[in-house]
């Protein structure tokens, strides 16, 4: 059915309900595209709301931001293959920081605590230190121990901002070009390439061919016999 | 407040457009039958641009993916999840009760795994083999020739395997596993697992003209926008409206209960617009309850009335009692040998291409029932959480976790795809003291009373999560895998997860031939009203170690066309 189709049948049931979204269809076009902003990925309008409400407003301070994207671009310098500028790091983790407020004295706190510790150890804030210092800095706090039950906070901290870091980057254009993903579009499976299944001592059972779809058939609709064998 | 009447009179008003209510529609209509359909969330077409999050990119949202707004993710198609903010529900006791609702048309089929399984012989007499909860008034023969006809309607792929609990259909072909299937598959092997074809319904083939073939995006869970997977809005509800059914739809409508007259039959339901917060009322001939098996159990013990001042169809005192949901236990393993993976396009159809059914003797076991192993992994589509700990399996290798620098870029791309997991699924058993109930202490911003949950596990369960454990690092290390995490223990019920997780609730109006024990006979119609049927998974006896929506649908049909004889007849 096509959506005119299912948007009248909405209508002629709905003695009630429905207002809001007759209101929004009978829009001119332009009006429409003009409301939907950058982000476009079917949100519900309650969706879109609260998401407008957070872009709206600001949590982290000129210069926390500032220090995010120097740590940022410690964590991840950029090179040919991207960087986090252009992966939108910094807005990304703005954006978290509202999104989930539980992290946002970590956050805040974290930031501080560099600053504590450079202006007594370098008499500097962090982001006026040199690059060498930020760097020891840095192997302080960035190698957790993986068998204690418990780090201390500035690893934590340092790991919460690595793991947005990272995250805002793998999954930005640059980022999902750099890990290699290669699907989101449309696609014919056939089984994993010869060559990889060679790699790795692997091979499909002989006695399982017949149970896999022949992707030169698919677009034969469909018909059994009375056992429910398929014979298209 | 003044109730709005609707002049319009029904045959059937039907509640709720998921799996049962959406076959209902399908059935009824297609007969002719005038149909009322009043579902509590807004109206939803996967291909509707504005809706649709299939083929979206983390980087179009400020949030990359992360599941503040929706449980799964925010791409998943299920508007609601665990919490619902104006709707609440409360535990009695120490209960964790996770109650997930999908408030939209469609339900929560838009974003299900598509997992279409048979139940089979044994699973409708459980009490037969071990004694514990009761046999189905029924059994696989009734529902057999249900199954064949949603198998040709709706499709599923799948492989004939001569089982005889997993019973064969009228499958579409399988797609071929994917890598770290292959690697399941020689690890399950090894340990005498049986390992086969998982059976999905997502249209490999072409199975009419209204609907796109599967184009590989591994996203299901978003609902498709060529309807190449199975939602019920886009396979039952809309083909019922395009063949010219008199299909009328309410949306945003939430039923507070069901209606009665005199003699205490059904006349039909009030809800509330949510839109104007209005109450209204819909007339119709029968009511069929769809509303999922909490909700109508919900609706069912708030329509109280003189007739039936113990909720309708609840003379027994049974509805909201033997409510179960599956088990479910989950692990993960890292192989080494998936590391450094040669890239190529692995998305698949959304879900595993290959899995397990249950494959003992319980004679030998320390627990009744079973389980199914679900397998995952591979090379996935990036989003929130990507790149977390970016280094932590190095040591496994003997490699220095952290630091900062482009070598992180390398640790990402080394072990991406080279983790995989398993879930185990199976079958509980149905209790009289798991139930939900109504709660007097409490209302929904519409003024509707709410839910209250009790719930407990027995060792019947713990010790099958403990045995799905020990399965799972067998075959962990059948592959040459590294099982990550612990091994959970006593202290942990073995990992079982919360009830309501697995979102397989079932059993609240349990189908029963004494009106004494059961809530509905076997056409799914209340013992004690003969015009209201309830077509979710409410009536089920007990669950198996099945996903539940193939019997749902078979059952609906089965109900519908009794409803279709019963009107000719003039019996209801």
């Amino acid at each position: 059915m096509n959506r005119r189709d299912s948007i009248r049948s909405l209508f002629l049931g709905s003695m009630a309900g429905g207002l809001a979204l007759e209101s929004c269809v009978s829009e001119p076009e332009a009006a429409i595209e003009q409301k939907i902003w950058e982000y476009q990925y079917g949100r519900t309008p309650e969706e879109q709301a609260y998401d407008e409400k957070l872009l709206a407003q600001q949590f982290f301070e000129n210069s926390e931001l500032g220090k995010i994207k120097r740590l940022a671009n410690l964590i991840l310098p950029p090179n040919e293959q991207g960087n986090i500028e252009d992966a939108n790091v910094p807005q990304f983790i703005e954006f978290m920081a509202k999104d989930f407020p539980s992290i946002q004295t970590q956050m805040r706190g974290g930031l501080m605590w560099l600053d504590n510790h450079t202006n007594k150890t370098y008499g500097n804030d962090f982001i006026n230190c040199s690059e060498d210092q930020q760097l020891q800095v840095l192997d302080q706090i960035a190698y957790p121990d993986p068998d204690a039950s418990e780090q201390k906070q500035e690893v934590k901290f340092f790991s919460l901002v690595r793991n947005l870091v990272m995250t805002g980057y793998f999954t930005s254009e640059a980022g999902i070009k750099e890990l290699g993903y290669q699907g989101n579009q449309p696609n014919v499976w056939d089984g994993v390439p010869e060559d990889v299944l060679k790699d790795h001592g692997m091979s499909y059972d002989k006695s399982w061919l017949p149970k896999f779809v022949d992707q030169s058939k698919r677009n034969d609709q469909a018909q059994w016999d009375e056992e429910g064998n398929l014979i298209t | 407040m003044q109730i709005i009447e609707n002049e319009k009179q029904y045959d059937v008003v039907i509640v709720g457009s998921g799996a049962g209510g959406g076959m209902a529609t399908k059935i009824l209509a297609d007969a002719g039958l005038k149909v009322a359909v009043v579902e509590a969330g807004p109206f939803f077409d996967p291909a509707n641009p504005e809706q649709q999050t299939q083929l979206k990119w983390p980087y179009q949202s400020p949030r990359r993916g992360a599941g503040t707004t929706r449980a799964f993710g925010e791409f998943d198609m299920a508007y609601g999840g665990w919490e619902i903010d104006g709707e609440p529900y409360n535990q009695i006791g120490d209960t964790q009760f996770d109650w997930f609702r999908s408030r939209m048309l469609g339900g929560r089929t838009n974003h299900w795994g598509r997992i279409s399984l048979r139940f089979g012989p044994r699973d409708f007499k459980g009490k037969d083999r071990d004694g514990l909860g009761d046999n189905w008034p029924i059994g696989y023969e009734d529902i057999k020739p249900y199954y064949d006809k949603v198998d040709k309607l709706i499709g599923v792929f799948g492989s004939k395997e001569n089982m005889y609990n997993e019973p064969d259909g009228y499958f579409l072909p399988a797609p071929k596993p994917r890598l770290h299937e292959l690697y399941y598959k020689k690890g399950a092997e090894k340990s005498g697992v049986k390992v086969m074809p998982s059976r999905l319904s997502i249209l490999t083939k072409r199975i009419n003209n209204e609907r796109g073939i599967c184009f590989y995006c591994n996203q299901c869970s978003r609902s498709c926008s060529v309807y190449g997977d199975f939602s019920a809005g886009s396979c039952l509800i809309f083909p019922a409206q395009k063949s010219g059914g008199q299909v009328d739809l309410y949306v945003n409508s939430m039923v507070r209960e069901v209606e009665v007259n005199q003699e205490g039959k059904a006349t039909g339901v009030l809800y509330i617009n949510k839109e104007d917060r209005k109450e209204y009322r819909v007339t119709g001939k029968v009511v069929v309850l769809a509303a999922s098996a909490c909700s109508t159990a919900r609706i069912l013990l708030n329509s109280k009335s003189a007739q039936h001042p113990n909720g309708l169809g609840n003379s027994s005192n049974m509805v909201g009692k033997y409510l179960h949901d599956s088990t479910g236990s989950d692990r993960m393993a890292f192989v080494p040998e998936l590391m450094n993976r040669k890239r190529y396009n692995e998305d698949g159809v959304g879900g595993m291409h290959l899995y397990s059914p249950w494959w003992l003797d319980n004679k030998k076991l320390d627990f009744p029932r079973g389980y199914h192993i679900e397998v995952w992994g591979g090379l996935g589509m990036p989003s929130y959480g990507t790149g977390f700990n970016p280094n932590d399996l190095n040591k496994y290798l003997g490699l220095k976790v952290g630091g900062y620098g482009n070598q992180l870029r390398e640790d990402v791309k080394k072990f991406y795809g080279s983790v995989m997991g398993m879930s185990g699924r199976g079958e509980s058993i149905a209790r009289e003291d798991n139930y939900c109930e109504i709660d007097p202490t409490a209302v929904d911003e519409f003024g509707i009373p709410v839910l209250r949950f009790n719930y407990s596990w027995s060792d019947n369960e713990r010790k099958q999560a403990r045995h799905m454990h020990n399965t799972f690092e067998e075959i962990i290390e059948n592959m040459g895998g590294i099982v990550l995490g612990d091994k959970p223990g006593a202290d942990r019920d073995y990992g079982l997860l919360n009830p309501g997780r697995i979102i397989h609730e079932v059993g609240t109006t349990r189908m029963g031939s004494d009106p004494k024990k059961s809530v509905v006979n076997e056409f799914e119609q209340l013992h004690d009203v003969d015009n209201v049927f309830i077509v979710d998974a409410g009536p089920f006896v007990s669950q198996a170690d099945k996903n539940p929506t193939w019997t749902i649908m078979a059952l609906s049909w089965r109900t519908s066309e009794f409803i279709i004889k019963e009107l000719k007849k003039q019996n209801i």
